[in-house]
């Protein structure tokens, strides 16, 4: 088709062959070409470019001066491992993550299959409760949250300002995207499996643990390490419920000191997120790859996980 | 036969009668306490009156006893043409409209190669696009800080290539701020096109050309109402979060570009004297009320789009 469409062009001056190139609609998308692959560097290239110079051996941020692992853990001052603060955001954002993945990950399990099987008009009014924070943008919840910290959930004089505040926070914000990872396996796998189980006279609560549950192993570990990814990169919800030096996290460093600090060290912090981040995530993807796979739904994981990061 | 009869109820029967909500319980519970009192506690705060001894905001909890004074200040700030939040909320406007404007027009092409794309080069394709979601946000932004520094890698491009000089790009100036939100987000509003766009059928667009219909009248007549659901996803997906984007414009500008969440971070978590509070969550309700008149245009259109599909 291509070939007859070109034949039919007749190149006289170069101007008109650049029009009549450009009005053909069958000629190869050079253009959107340009446009696809130039995205991609566009938003790759900025990143790199970052983690490149956090193994710079000076200071500069644009002249490279050999390689060296100065600003991880070599310089006795402004390294991540030695500068107290930086080495306490990391152990705050890990903190806060882990214990956000333990807390969010079961209660939003429970809520994902209590939801998928509870029929009736509170249920309804949950699902759609549990919807609304995916559409609320995330400084209104982080609002709210700051002022019941301050007003009313306040414990014997003390506000729990700080990492219990910043917990409850993260865990509010994951319980949705639980849900929603849960959901979509949920029903992939259908009640059959249950139904064959008490078929063979496996009581209700065995076919679940014994069925249900392992069948939904993956979409439950998944959940984890989307949990734990949402939490490191969490930045609104730990700024608001802060209460200081105390629990400043990752993200919060390269708010606070982005645009004052000189110090190269914020590369080096901003490339251990992005390395957790990337692991916690990596780690859901080929699960989720794995299952997707086996269970021949030809939805691939990445594809999946995009949605659920929406 | 008990069992039988059980069975035309579903296998959910067969469980403990109130098992279901009881595992949803802690669930809904959280969210209650953690989700719906929050937002209540917002509007009782703007609604809220003066400690008579330290002078600080406390919340009303009784609807019976709000105050209007926050929120007339508010909007008062925010109708009259000196008023301090009218040049901030339009500023954020401005920024925000232009951000979606050059995300979409700068997306669209993308997102239309991407649907094109077959095989190998198509799975490539898709892995590098989704890489930008795994990356922090924060870092993306920071990677910027530093490129644009005075003596950073874009002026010494610039300098090298000698077309214009270098530029002093983080001095509060908007296109700066502008370049980090489309940075930013653009990510996640090309998947939701790429979807809407990989749905067309190309024996539609191949129809169209057939016709005689010359590219650029295809693309407008054919091509983009169909991705229109698509292109209205992912605007929704980018334009509620931006609004309350303020760290962008925090570490590429200056207070000059200050935007909506500047402000509630400021009037609610730093100024917590006199009524400062109370306008902070008067600015939270404004926000959220500006925010989800389009989350709900969205989703009526989405609704309207699905039972037409259903017709």
């Amino acid at each position: 088709m291509s070939g007859t469409a070109a034949a039919l062009q007749r190149p006289t001056a170069s101007g008109s062959r650049l029009r009549a190139w450009l009005a053909n609609p069958w000629r190869r998308p050079r253009l959107l070409a340009l446009a696809g692959w130039g995205f991609v560097a566009w938003s790759l290239v900025p990143v790199a470019i970052a983690i490149l110079f956090s193994f710079n051996a000076g200071r500069s941020r644009s002249v490279w001066q050999g390689f060296s692992l100065r600003w991880y853990v070599q310089d006795p001052n402004l390294s991540v491992l030695h500068d107290p603060i930086l080495a306490h955001a990391v152990l705050q954002s890990l903190k806060l993550a882990s214990l956000t993945m333990l807390i969010a990950t079961p209660v939003g399990v429970a809520l994902s299959i209590g939801l998928a099987r509870w029929r009736g008009p509170a249920s309804s009014a949950s699902n759609f409760l549990m919807l609304l924070p995916l559409v609320t943008p995330e400084i209104v919840l982080a609002s709210g949250l700051f002022l019941v910290f301050a007003h009313l959930y306040v414990l014997g004089g003390t506000r729990l300002f700080g990492t219990p505040a910043q917990l409850l926070g993260h865990v509010t914000w994951s319980i949705p995207y639980v849900v929603v990872v849960m959901r979509g396996r949920l029903f992939g796998i259908g009640k059959e499996y249950e139904e064959a189980a008490m078929d063979l006279g496996a009581p209700p609560m065995d076919a679940m643990r014994r069925v249900l549950l392992p069948l939904l192993a993956p979409a439950i570990f998944a959940s984890f390490m989307i949990v734990f990814a949402l939490s490191i990169d969490d930045f609104i919800t730990s700024q608001f419920l802060s209460s200081g030096e105390g629990s400043i996290t990752l993200p919060m460093l390269i708010y606070g000191t982005g645009r004052t600090g000189e110090n190269p060290s914020l590369n080096a912090v901003a490339t251990v997120m992005l390395v957790l981040s990337l692991s916690a995530i990596g780690i859901a993807s080929v699960v989720l790859q794995r299952v997707a796979r086996r269970r021949g739904t030809g939805e691939t994981a990445a594809r999946e996980l995009v949605r659920f990061e929406i | 036969m008990g069992r039988v009869r059980a069975r035309q109820g579903g296998i959910e029967a067969l469980y403990p009668r109130g098992f279901w909500p009881a595992i949803s319980t802690p669930g809904v519970l959280w969210l209650i306490a953690l989700f719906v009192v929050p937002f209540y506690a917002i509007v009782a705060t703007a609604g809220g009156r003066l400690d008579p001894i330290f002078g600080t905001t406390i919340p009303e909890w009784n609807p019976l006893y709000w105050q209007p004074d926050a929120f007339s200040y508010v909007l008062n700030g925010l109708t009259s043409p000196a008023g301090i939040f009218r040049e901030v909320f339009l500023r954020t406007l401005w920024y925000v409209l232009l951000a979606v404007g050059l995300c979409l027009l700068l997306g669209y092409p993308v997102a239309y190669y991407m649907s094109r794309l077959r095989g190998r080069m198509r799975n490539l394709f898709l892995v590098l696009m989704i890489v930008p979601f795994w990356v922090p946000y924060l870092m993306r932004i920071f990677a910027w800080v530093n490129l644009l520094q005075d003596d950073g890698l874009v002026n010494r491009i610039l300098a090298a290539t000698g077309f214009v000089g270098p530029q002093t790009w983080l001095d509060g100036r908007p296109s700066t701020v502008i370049l980090g939100l489309v940075y930013g987000w653009m990510p996640f509003l090309i998947l939701p096109l790429f979807a809407a766009l990989e749905r067309i059928d190309p024996s539609l667009i191949e129809g169209a050309l057939d016709l005689g219909a010359s590219p650029a009248r295809t693309f407008l007549r054919v091509t983009l109402p169909l991705s229109k659901q698509g292109i209205l996803a992912g605007t929704a997906i980018i334009m509620l979060p931006m609004f309350g984007d303020f760290y962008t414009a925090q570490l590429l500008g200056t207070q000059k570009n200050a935007m909506v969440g500047t402000l509630i971070t400021f009037y609610l978590t730093q100024a917590t004297a006199g009524p400062a509070q109370a306008r902070g969550a008067a600015l939270v309700i404004v926000l959220a009320l500006l925010v989800s008149t389009l989350t709900v245009y969205y989703l009526v259109s989405t609704a309207r789009a699905a039972r037409g599909a259903g017709r």
